[in-house]
C-alpha cells in the first residue's frame, strides 16, 4: 500500500497484467514513448504518459506506436482479440472516437452475439474524457452515453486511483470488449493504493458516503464533486449519500434503488449534454423501478446542450459545478 | 510568376507576422495568459504564406491544430485571433472556440481543426462547390505528415480524383506527428508518391523556401481553376519547438534539435530578396516594426479584454432545455 495518483495506478495496473499475462499488448499513438527519428522511443508513454516505462521493459513487440489511424488501432486490436491476444488500445481523447467508431459499435460490440456467441473479444479502449482543462470542443467530451447505449460494450469510469487500478485489471482479464473512460482532472489525484492485484467487479456501485435525506448519483469526476457538496449541505445537518456506480454498463441499479427506497430523493450529476445522457436513463429507471419510495422529483444536473466552450468563464458554468447541484439538491429537499 | 515589390513586401510581412505572433503565444502560454494549450506555427511560415499567397477571399482553406500560421497567411485578423486564443470576447468565434477553432468564414478559412484528418474531407466538400458554381476557385486542405496516415486523408484523396473537384492537399511535412517521427510512421517512401498513386499530380517542395512553396502552389492553383482536378503538395519544413507549447521533446536527439532551427525560412526570404536587390533591408526592417507594433497591440488589447458573456454559453444552438 502506498500513496499514488489515479495516473500511476492505471500504469501500475497495465504493467502488472503484462507480466502476469503475455498476451496481453498496448496499443496505440506514442504509447512507446513515440518513435524519434533516430527510431528509438524516447519515454513519453503516451500524451498523458500512463504507459510511460511499458516500452522499455516489455519491447516493441508488446508495446505498439502506430500511426495516426484510429480505425486501423481499434480493427487491429478487435481483430487481434478474436484471435487470441489481449490488447490494451489507446485512443489518446475519447473525442477521436468519432473517426473509429465503426470498428468498436458495429465490429468489437457485436462479435460475440452476431456470432452465436462463439468469438471472444477480450479487449480494452482506454480513453481521456471530460472537460475543464480548457481543450475546447473536440477534446473535452465524455461522450460515456455514446457507449453505453451500445449492446455489448462494458463501460467503466472509474472516480479515484484505487477504483481505476482495481477496474482496470478487470477490464484487461475480460472477455467482452472494455471502454475504460479516464479523467483528465483526475490523473493527478492521489490516495493510498495497494501494490499488488486486485479486481473490482463490474455492475457493483460504490457508496462513498452514506446518508438519509438525499441520494447523489454521480460519475467519473462528478463523484469528487457531489462529495464535496454533500460536505457543505452536512454542515446544516443535511445527510447526503452518494453513489458512484463506477461502470454504466453494467449498471448496478439495486444499489441505486436501495439508496433511494431509503432516502426518497434523487440527484443524478452527469458530465455530459442532458438529452440521452447517463442522468436521463437512470432516472427514468428510477421513475420505473423506484417509483414508491420517491417523496420528490427526480433532478438531474448535467451540462447544457451544447459543444464545449474554450472561454475558461463558459466552461466553468457549462460543467455542473458545486452551484448548479447544491441548487438542484435544494429544490429536491424543499419539494412540498 | 514574376514577383512585384509589393508581393514580395506582402509575402515577408505575411511571414513575419506569423513568426513574431507564434513566438508571442508561446510567450504568453508561459506567463499563464493562454489558457488549455497551443501549438505554434515557428519555423513553418514559408509554407502557409506560399500555399495562401495567391488565394482570394473566395478560395477556401481548411486547417490544423498547427492553425495559427494558415489563419494570418489567409487574411484573418491578428487582433480577432489573439482574443479568440485568449478566450476573450470579441474574439474571432466569440471565444467559443479557442486556438484549435480559429475560423473566419469572410476570409474563406473553414477552421482550424483539433481533429487530425479533419480537413481533407471538408475542403473535398467545398471543393465540389466551386466546381458545381463553376467559380474557378478552390480549396485547400492543410495536413501534417501525420493526417496523411488517417483514413479520413485517404478517402479524401480519392474522392477528390473521383469528383474530379479542384482541391489542392497541402502536407506539411515536418518530420514528426506530436512525438512519433514521420520517418516511422509514414509507410510509403514518400506523402508525394502515395497522393499521386490515388491519380493526381503530386510535388515535394522545399518548405524553407517561400519561391520554391509558391511556385509549386501556382501549378496546383492553374490545375484547380482550370477545373482539372485535384492536386498534392508535399512541402517539407521544421518544426522549430515541440509538438505543444511546453513539449520537452525527448525524442528528439541534441544534434537533430540543435539543427531544427538551421534552415529558417525568414532569414532565407531577407538574404535571398536583398541579395537580388529586389528589397531592401529598410524595406523589411520597416515591416518589422510595423508587426512588431500590431501584435504587441493585439495582446495589449486581448489582455484587457473581458471573458465572454455568460449568456453566450446557450447562443448559437437552435434548442435549449
Ligand atoms: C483523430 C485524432 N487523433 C489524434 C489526435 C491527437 N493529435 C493531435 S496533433 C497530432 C499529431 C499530428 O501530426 P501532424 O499531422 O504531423 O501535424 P503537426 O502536429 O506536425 O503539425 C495528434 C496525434 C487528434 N487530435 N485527432
Ligand atoms: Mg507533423
Amino acid at each position: 500500500m502506498s500513496k499514488k495518483t489515479y495516473g500511476q495506478a492505471i500504469n501500475e495496473a497495465l504493467r502488472g497484467e503484462m507480466l502476469r499475462d503475455p498476451n496481453v499488448i498496448i496499443i496505440g499513438e506514442d504509447v512507446a514513448g513515440g518513435h524519434g527519428a533516430s527510431g528509438e522511443p524516447g519515454g513519453v508513454g503516451g500524451v498523458f504518459g500512463m504507459t510511460a516505462g511499458l516500452y522499455k521493459e516489455f519491447g516493441p513487440e508488446r508495446v505498439l506506436d502506430t500511426p495516426i489511424s484510429e480505425s486501423a488501432i481499434i480493427g487491429a486490436a478487435s481483430g487481434a482479440a478474436v484471435t487470441g491476444m489481449r490488447p490494451v488500445a489507446e485512443i489518446m481523447f475519447v473525442d477521436f472516437v468519432g473517426v473509429c467508431f465503426d470498428q468498436i459499435y458495429n465490429q468489437a460490440a457485436k462479435f460475440r452475439y452476431m456470432f452465436g456467441g462463439k468469438a471472444k473479444t477480450p479487449m480494452v479502449i482506454r480513453t481521456a474524457i471530460g472537460a475543464g482543462f480548457r481543450g475546447g470542443a473536440q477534446h473535452s467530451q465524455t461522450l460515456h452515453p455514446l457507449f453505453t447505449m451500445v449492446p455489448g460494450l462494458k463501460v467503466v469510469i472509474p472516480s479515484n486511483a484505487y477504483d481505476a487500478k482495481g477496474l482496470l485489471i478487470s477490464a484487461i482479464r475480460d472477455d467482452d470488449p472494455v471502454i475504460f473512460m479516464e479523467s483528465k482532472v483526475l490523473y493527478g489525484q492521489s490516495m493510498e493504493v495497494p501494490d499488488e492485484a486486485y479486481r473490482i467487479p463490474f455492475g457493483e456501485a460504490n457508496v462513498v458516503r452514506e446518508g438519509k435525506d438525499l441520494t447523489f448519483v454521480a460519475f467519473g469526476a462528478m463523484v469528487p464533486r457531489a462529495l464535496a457538496v454533500a460536505q457543505t449541505l452536512a454542515a446544516e445537518g443535511i445527510s447526503c449519500e452518494v453513489i458512484d456506480p463506477r461502470t454504466t454498463s453494467p449498471l448496478d441499479e439495486d444499489t441505486i434503488l436501495e439508496s433511494v427506497a431509503k432516502t426518497g430523493r434523487l440527484v443524478i450529476i452527469d458530465e455530459s449534454p442532458p438529452r440521452c445522457s447517463l442522468a436521463a436513463d437512470v432516472g427514468a429507471m428510477v421513475a420505473d423501478k423506484g417509483f414508491r419510495s420517491l417523496k420528490a422529483p427526480i433532478k438531474a444536473v448535467t451540462c447544457p446542450h451544447t459543444p464545449v466552450p474554450f472561454a475558461p468563464n463558459l466552461e466553468d458554468e457549462y460543467m455542473p459545478n458545486p452551484r448548479r447541484i447544491e441548487e438542484a439538491a435544494r429544490a429536491v429537499l424543499g419539494y412540498r | 510568376m514574376q514577383l512585384s515589390r509589393d508581393d514580395l513586401k506582402r509575402a515577408y510581412r505575411s511571414m513575419f507576422t506569423i513568426r513574431t505572433f507564434e513566438e508571442r503565444v508561446d510567450k504568453e502560454f508561459a506567463l499563464g495568459n493562454i489558457p488549455g494549450f497551443a501549438h505554434v506555427y515557428l519555423g513553418q511560415e514559408a509554407s502557409g504564406v506560399g500555399v495562401c499567397f495567391d488565394l482570394t477571399n473566395d478560395d477556401y482553406i481548411g486547417s490544423t491544430h498547427r492553425g495559427h500560421g494558415h489563419c494570418i497567411a489567409k487574411g484573418c485578423d491578428v487582433h480577432g485571433m489573439m482574443l479568440e486564443i485568449m478566450g476573450k470576447q470579441g474574439g474571432l468565434c466569440g471565444g467559443k472556440g479557442g486556438s484549435m477553432h480559429i475560423a473566419d468564414m469572410t476570409k474563406g478559412m473553414l477552421g482550424a481543426n483539433a481533429i487530425v484528418g479533419g480537413s481533407p474531407p471538408i475542403a473535398v466538400g467545398a471543393a465540389l462547390t466551386q466546381k458545381l458554381k463553376k467559380t474557378g476557385r478552390v480549396a485547400v486542405a492543410f495536413s501534417g505528415d501525420g493526417a496523411s496516415n488517417q483514413g479520413t486523408t485517404f478517402e479524401a484523396l480519392n474522392m477528390a480524383v473521383v469528383l474530379g473537384v479542384p482541391a489542392i492537399f497541402a502536407f506539411e511535412n515536418n518530420g514528426y506527428g506530436e512525438h512519433t517521427a514521420s520517418s516511422y510512421a509514414v509507410g510509403a517512401p514518400s506523402i508525394a508518391e502515395r497522393a499521386r498513386s490515388f491519380g493526381m499530380p503530386a510535388e515535394v517542395v522545399d518548405g524553407s523556401d517561400f519561391f520554391a512553396v509558391h511556385q509549386a502552389m501556382g501549378r496546383a492553383l492553374e490545375r484547380g481553376r482550370a477545373g482539372e482536378g485535384p492536386y498534392a503538395l508535399e512541402i517539407v519544413c521544421s518544426r522549430f519547438l515541440g509538438h505543444f507549447i511546453g513539449d520537452p521533446q525527448a525524442y528528439r536527439l541534441p544534434e537533430e534539435l540543435a539543427q531544427a532551427r538551421g534552415n529558417d525560412p525568414i532569414p532565407r526570404f531577407r538574404k535571398g530578396v536583398t541579395e537580388a536587390a529586389l528589397l531592401d533591408d529598410a524595406d523589411l526592417d520597416a515591416i518589422e516594426s510595423e508587426v512588431l507594433a500590431e501584435v504587441e497591440d493585439a495582446v495589449a488589447k486581448a489582455m484587457a479584454a473581458p471573458r465572454p458573456d455568460i449568456s453566450t454559453l446557450e447562443t448559437d444552438v437552435y434548442v435549449r432545455y
